[in-house]
This record gives structure tokens, sequence and C-alpha cells, in this order.
């Protein structure tokens, strides 16, 4: 037991320093996080110039929100991402046969592989958009500890409930041959459904109240609304228990697929 | 390298390094398109053979712009307007930005890949061939699927057309017409041009997201909205308020936040034609900057 936690936190400590290097890479889509930060920024100051209070949130709340959300936006791989490519490219050359017979759990390496990778993105491409909302939109950071506990708890849930939807898109590429097509269908509805495009409090009856039950709600939704402190107290342990049972149901059927999945490869040799 | 060097037929007799004097700039541009038509079809052909996968993305891209639009149509219905500018106007704004962007992307916007093929040394294969580097690096995994978002932005811009009080005459259709050619080859040029930045900092492919997603955002909102500071800057700066700002506060007959005199919002071709040279000579100088590792 103890050392196969210790290699798990090899792997996530490896996967880390080798986005680390990506030192380009990192600027540039820190940049690109600012940007679009400014501009949906400006969008919902006007929105909410022209109705405060709107979706429960006051305009600070409603600024904070876009810039966590930016923040967020990688880490969480909203739009899908991280261990994805690296998955279905040794899919595709039949490297993932050598990854079936390491004596170590399938997902729990892919696992984590991504929490290395998010760690590493939460550290730059989501101090650097934040730092930014808070000198240039005075977006607000939360001063209590427990919120900050609270928040940070609520980002590891949902990097693990976005590994497990990603997991399960990417292993379908067993059967599909390229998950690719359906990888691009669900970046639609995790960037709507998450609360990336638009608080879900601003959907419309019966859509707010599916988006808000769905696992995608925890990828930037929930988080979103622990660290502007719009859920304290119990809503606040409920939210993380409403993460929490995603996460569980969704590696349950990870495993599930990956057992199936894995009694369908056929190594061609060579 | 020049490129030119590297046109026309028989490559085995035309491994000279100087350009070929014989050659119009009329007759390079022509087999600089040409090329790019062969290379697209091809890769057409390879995507088609995933039919399923094919199919799926193809919905995706059109879903993913759809709910783009249906982002705008949540808020306006909380407020009414935004800026001072209604559903209707809005989607002028959106259908004209999705569909210039859209067209540029799948026409160039694989250009962005330039990076990775520099890091696994393979742009060197391009330059061998007889064919522009860059209606080869344009058209590589080029697919229709991409057409979900210009095909959209129409949808959204006949929509918008019908629901606005103007009155539809020839002059008007014809300046949207020229909005939307001048805002296409606007976009088509930031793309090309950000994607050079790859030349000296290879990893670089998020860096004009910013510019050309990031714009297709920004030019999707009235410019009211925004600081004087920003719209100056993609006046003057990265063109973008010539893709549909300016032009459509001609058509819509509302005043221009800067303050600028009305030439500015009849400029979009000329700015569209000096972008191109622009992303042109950018993409000139980085050709010349690159070197091969030799692999």
């Amino acid at each position: 037991m103890d050392t196969s936690a210790g290699l798990y936190l090899a792997m996530a400590r490896g996967s880390f320093r080798r986005y680390s290097t990506y030192r380009v890479a990192t600027l540039a889509g820190a940049f690109t996080n600012t940007v679009f930060g400014c501009i949906l920024a400006a969008t919902f100051l006007a929105l909410w110039r022209a109705r405060p209070g709107l979706g429960g949130y006051d305009t600070t709340q409603a600024v904070t929100y876009i810039w966590v959300s930016q923040a967020l936006l990688v880490a969480v791989a909203a739009w899908g991402g991280g261990f994805q490519d690296d998955l279905q490219a040794r899919l595709r050359t039949g490297d993932i046969a050598v990854d079936l017979y390491r004596p170590v759990d399938f997902l729990g390496w892919w696992l984590a592989a991504d929490l290395g990778r998010a760690a590493f993105q939460l550290l730059t491409r989501g101090a650097v958009p934040l730092v930014a909302g808070v000198l240039l939109f005075h977006a607000r950071l939360p001063h209590s500890v427990l919120t900050w506990t609270l928040f940070l708890c609520s980002v590891l849930l949902a990097i693990t409930v976005s590994f497990g939807l990603r997991f399960l898109v990417s292993v379908t590429g067993f059967w599909l041959d390229d998950s690719e097509g359906l990888r691009s269908l669900m970046l639609v509805v995790s960037m709507f459904l998450s609360g990336m495009l638009l608080p879900l409090g601003l959907f419309p009856d019966g859509l707010r109240q599916a988006a808000q039950a769905l696992p995608w709600a925890s990828l930037v939704q929930v988080p979103c609304d622990l660290f502007l402190e719009h859920r304290t107290g119990r809503a606040a342990v409920a939210a993380l228990g409403f993460q929490l049972v995603w996460a569980v149901l969704l590696f349950a059927a990870g495993r599930v697929a990956q057992s199936l999945a894995t009694r369908k490869v056929v190594v061609q040799g060579g | 390298m020049a490129e030119s060097s590297l046109i026309a037929s028989p490559p085995a007799e035309r491994l000279s390094v100087e350009p070929l004097p014989a050659e119009s700039p009329v007759a390079r541009l022509r087999w600089a398109v040409v090329s790019w038509r062969l290379a697209a079809a091809m890769w057409m052909r390879a995507a088609m053979s995933y039919r399923a996968n094919f199919l799926l993305t193809s919905v995706g891209s059109l879903l993913a712009t759809f709910l783009d639009f249906l982002v705008l149509v949540l808020m306006l219905r909380h407020t009414g307007r935004l800026g001072g500018w209604t559903l209707p106007e809005i989607g002028l704004l959106y259908g004209t930005s999705s569909f210039a962007l859209g067209v540029a992307d799948v026409l160039v916007g694989s250009v962005e890949g330039l990076g990775q093929r520099i890091a696994s040394g393979t742009l060197d294969v391009l330059l061998i061939r007889p064919a522009p580097a860059l209606s080869m690096v344009c058209a590589e995994r080029f697919t229709l699927r991409r057409l979900g978002r210009p095909l959209q932005g129409l949808l959204v811009l006949g929509w918008s057309m019908g629901a606005l009080p103007i009155a539809w005459t020839w002059p008007k259709l014809l300046l949207l017409a020229a909005l939307l050619v001048s805002g296409t080859v606007i976009f088509g040029a930031i793309f090309v041009a950000g994607a050079t930045v790859q030349f000296w900092w290879g990893e670089s492919r998020e860096f004009q997201n910013a510019f050309t997603y990031g714009g297709a955002t920004l030019l999707s909102h009235p410019p009211g909205i925004y600081g004087k500071q920003l719209l100056a800057g993609v006046t003057f700066g990265v063109p973008l308020a010539f893709v549909n700002w300016l032009p459509l506060l001609y058509l819509l007959g509302r005043p221009d936040p800067l303050g600028l005199p009305p030439a500015f919002e009849l400029a979009s071709p000329l700015v569209a034609a000096l972008s191109v040279l622009g992303a042109a000579l950018a993409w000139r100088a980085g050709l010349r900057a690159y070197r091969g590792t030799g692999s």
C-alpha cells in the first residue's frame, strides 16, 4: 500500500515537472485567459449594471466569478485535454498495450498524472488571471481561511470529477478507434453546463435545476460559489458532498468501462 | 529560404535556391491557391474515412457555436438590452463576427499547428515540397466539419436582419457583403500573423487565441461596454474593430464611442488589404528566421 502511494505521488510529481517545462506555452495560455477574463468581465459589468443582483450575485461577485472561472478553466480541463491527449495518442499508436500490462492500476496511473498537471496549471494559469482580475477589475478575494480551504477541497474534487468524465470519453476510443468526435461534443456540454459561459443561476427554470444536478456543475459553478461565499456553512458542505458523490459514481463507471475495454483489446504485435 | 524557389512543376529540375524571375506574382498566387486546394482535398478524404467521427465533430461544432449565441439570448432575457443594444442588433454583431472567424478558421486556421511541426522537425518536409509552405500548413487537417461555426453565424445573421426594422436596400446589402469578406480576410491575416510568432516561440500557440477566438467574443458584444483604451487598441493595434464594429455602427446609425471620423467606418476593405500585407511580411520574416534541425 505504502509503495503504491509513493508510486502515484512520483507519477504526479513527474507530470507536474513535465508541464513546468513548457514555459512559453504556460505564459501564452495565462495571457489568453487574462484577455478572455477582461472581455467577459466587461460584459458582466454591463449586464449587472442593468440588473443589479442578477442570479443572487452582487456586481463584485459577478466580476469575481469571471476571474475565478478563467482561473479554473484549464486546471479542471473544462474543455477537455490534459491526460486525454496522451491517452488518445497512445491508443492510436498502440502503446496503450504497454500501459495495460504495467503492474499499476490503469485508471490510477492516469489520475495521478492528471492531478500533477492540474496542480501546475492551477498555480500558473490559475494564479495569473486571478491576480490580473484583482488588479484590473477589483475582483474580491475571500478573507477567511475556511473559505480558502473549502475552495481548494472543491477544486480538488472538481478535477477528479472532470477526470472521471474525460476518462469515460477517452475510453470509448477502445471501440470507436478515434474518440475525437465524442470529445468535441463533450466540450460543448461541459462548457455550457459547468457554468463556464454563464452562471447556472441565470439559466431558465427547468434547465437550471437540471444543470445544477448534473456532474458538470462540479467543475466551475460549485468551486466558484464557494470562493464567492455564495454558499456557506451547511450549503458549502452539501456542495462538497455533491461533488464527492459524482466523483465516486464516475470512478465506478470508469472502472466498469475499463474492464470492458481491456477485454476488447487485441494486441497486434509488431 | 524564399518560397518562390519551390514553386512550379518538375521539382527535380528546380533545385536552384534563386527565385525564378519568369513567374509573375499573379501566377505565384494562383499556384499557392491551387496547392492549398489540392492539399485540402487530400485531408478531407482522409477525414472522411472516419465517418462516425466526422459526423459527431460536425454536430459538435454546430452545437458549440449555437450555445455561444444561446448564452447571449439568456443574458438578454434578464435585461432586454446590453450596453443599449437589443438582441437583433447583438445578433448582427454575433452573426458577422462568427461568420468571419469561422470561414477564416476553415481556410487558414490550421496554421496554428505550425509550432508542432517545428518541434517535430516536419516543417522541413514541407519546405522541400514544390508548393508554398504556407499553403501546406494552412490546408493541414482541413475538414469541412468546421463549417458549423460560419453556418450558424449566417443563420443568426439572417434572423437578425429579418428582426431589425431596417429596409435592406442594395447599398446596405453590399456593405454587409463587403463587411463579411473584409472581416474574414482580417481574421485570416490574424491567424497567419499570430502563428508566425511560433517561428520564434514554438509553444506560443495559445497566444493567438486571445486575438482570434477572444476577438470573436469581443466583437459579439457592443463596443460601448468596453473601456476606451481597449477600443483604441483594437482599432489602431490589432485591427479587430474593422471586422464588424465600425461598419455596423455605420449601418445601424449608432455613434462611435471613440468619436472617430466616419471614414473609419468604411475603411474595412483597405484595412483588410493592409492586414494581408502585414501577415505576408511577418510570415516571410519568420520563414527566413527559421533554422531546421537537419532531421
